[in-house]
C-alpha cells in the first residue's frame, strides 16, 4: 500500500507541475496518467470532472481528493483518507513550492524572454490538448465502442439517447452563453434522468 | 500577539474562498478579490493582476498559487501554509463525504442516468473551456501548426502528453528567437 500511495503522489505531482492553464488543461494528463496506467476507467473520471465542477474549491484539488478516495475504496475509509491526502499533497506541492520560491526570490525571470517565448509554443499545445479530451468525450458519448488510439473505428453501440442530450445541451450553453458550470452540470443530469428513465426506447 | 491573529485570520478567509467557489481558478478570483483586497486589505489590486501573470507563466492550480502568494506576503512561510491549507481543506472534507457515499448511489439507477446525462454536459463544459483558452492567443501559422498537432497528438497516440508539452516549450522557444533575430535584422536594415 505505501508503494501505490507514493506512486499516486507522484503522479500527482506531475500532474501539477504540467498543469498550464487551470483545472481543465489537467484533464489530458489525469487521462493519460490514471486511465491509461488502469488506476480509474474514463466513465469514473468523467463522473469525477462532474461532481468536481459542481461542488466546492479548486477543480483540480477536488479531482485528486476524489482519485485518492477512489483507490483504496474496497480497504477502508481510513486507506482511501490517506490516498486523498497523497494525491492532493502531490497536486498541490509543485505550485506551493514554485510560488514560494518566486514570492522570496522575486520574479524576475519570469520576464526573461525565453520563458515568454516557450509560452509562445506551450499555450496551442494546451489548447489543442483540451480541445482534443472534449472529442473524444464527444465521440465516447455517442459511439462508444470507437478507440481512435487503436485506430478502431467500431460503429457499432451507437447511443442515440446520447447524441440527443450532447445536441440540446450544446445547443442550451450556445444559447445562454453565461450558464454556470453548475447549473450546466445540473440541467444534464436533469436532462439524463429524463431521456433514459422515461423515453421507452 | 498580532501574528497569532493574523495567521487565525488567514487561515479562515482562505477557508471561506475554498469553501465558497464553484470551479475554481479564474472564477475564484472575484471572491478573492473582495476578501483580500476590499475587506482584509492585504494585498491591492496591483497583487492580484501580479498573481495572475505568475500563474499565467508557471504550472500548477491557480487557487494554490494565489493562496500561497498572499499568505507569503502577510505572514511568510507560514503564512504561506496557512493559507493553502485553508483554501484546500474544503475541498477536501467535501469531497472525501461525497465519495463515501457515491459509490453506493451510483448503484441507483436513476443516479446512474444522471451520470450519463453529466458526461455530456462534461463534454461540452470542456469544450467550451478550450474555446475560452484560445481567444486567449494570437493565432499565426506557428500557433495553429502546433494546436492541430498536438489535438492529433493526444486523439491518436499512446505516449504521454507530457512530452508534447516539452516539444510545444522547446518550439516556442526556437520560433521566439528566429523572430527575435528577424526583428533584429529589419531594425539594423531600417537604421542603416
Amino acid at each position: 500500500m505505501l508503494l501505490t500511495l507514493l506512486k499516486l503522489f507522484w503522479m500527482f505531482f506531475k500532474i501539477g507541475l504540467f498543469t498550464f492553464g487551470g483545472g481543465y488543461a489537467m484533464i489530458p494528463l489525469i487521462k493519460d496518467e490514471l486511465v491509461g496506467g488502469g488506476y480509474i476507467s474514463a466513465d469514473v473520471l468523467i463522473n469525477f470532472i462532474g461532481i468536481s465542477e459542481s461542488t466546492p474549491g479548486p477543480v483540480a484539488v477536488n479531482m485528486a481528493t476524489f482519485i485518492g478516495m477512489s483507490q483504496f475504496q474496497d480497504v477502508s475509509i481510513g486507506a482511501s483518507l490517506l490516498g486523498a491526502f497523497a494525491t492532493t499533497l502531490g497536486v498541490v506541492l509543485p505550485s506551493f513550492i514554485i510560488i514560494l520560491l518566486i514570492a522570496s526570490l522575486g520574479s524576475k525571470f519570469l520576464q526573461s524572454k525565453v520563458v515568454n517565448h516557450a509560452f509562445l509554443g506551450l499555450k496551442p499545445v494546451v489548447i489543442g490538448l483540451i480541445i482534443s479530451v472534449s472529442i473524444a468525450l464527444i465521440i465516447h458519448a455517442v459511439l462508444p465502442n470507437i478507440d481512435l488510439k487503436q485506430l478502431n473505428l467500431d460503429l457499432s453501440g451507437f447511443n442515440f439517447k446520447g447524441l440527443i442530450i450532447l445536441i440540446i445541451v450544446g445547443a442550451v450553453t450556445m444559447f445562454y452563453k453565461k450558464m454556470s458550470p453548475v447549473k450546466i452540470i445540473l440541467f444534464s443530469a436533469i436532462l439524463g434522468m429524463l431521456i433514459y428513465g422515461l423515453l421507452p426506447w | 500577539m498580532k501574528k497569532q491573529h493574523n495567521l487565525l485570520d488567514l487561515f479562515t478567509t482562505f477557508l471561506k474562498i475554498g469553501a465558497l467557489t464553484f470551479g475554481g481558478g479564474y472564477a475564484m478570483m472575484p471572491i478573492m478579490r473582495k476578501e483580500v483586497v476590499e475587506k482584509k486589505q492585504w494585498a491591492d489590486d496591483d497583487d492580484i493582476l501580479k498573481i495572475l501573470v505568475i500563474s499565467e507563466s508557471t504550472p500548477g492550480v491557480l487557487a494554490v498559487n494565489s493562496a500561497t502568494f498572499i499568505g507569503y506576503k502577510i505572514a511568510g512561510f507560514k503564512g504561506s501554509l496557512v493559507a493553502t491549507l485553508g483554501v484546500i481543506i474544503p475541498s477536501f472534507v467535501i469531497i472525501s463525504l461525497i465519495s463515501v457515499f457515491i459509490i453506493q448511489f451510483q448503484q441507483l439507477t436513476w443516479v446512474a442516468y444522471a451520470f450519463k446525462g453529466i458526461q455530456a454536459g462534461v463534454a461540452i463544459l470542456i469544450f467550451k473551456a478550450a474555446l475560452k483558452l484560445s481567444k486567449k492567443i494570437h493565432f499565426d501559422l506557428f500557433a495553429i501548426i502546433i494546436l492541430v498537432c498536438s489535438l492529433l497528438y493526444a486523439l491518436f497516440s499512446e505516449f504521454s502528453v507530457i512530452y508534447a508539452l516539452l516539444v510545444g516549450a522547446i518550439l516556442g522557444i526556437i520560433y521566439g528567437f528566429l523572430i527575435h533575430v528577424k526583428e533584429a535584422k529589419a531594425d539594423a536594415t531600417h537604421t542603416s
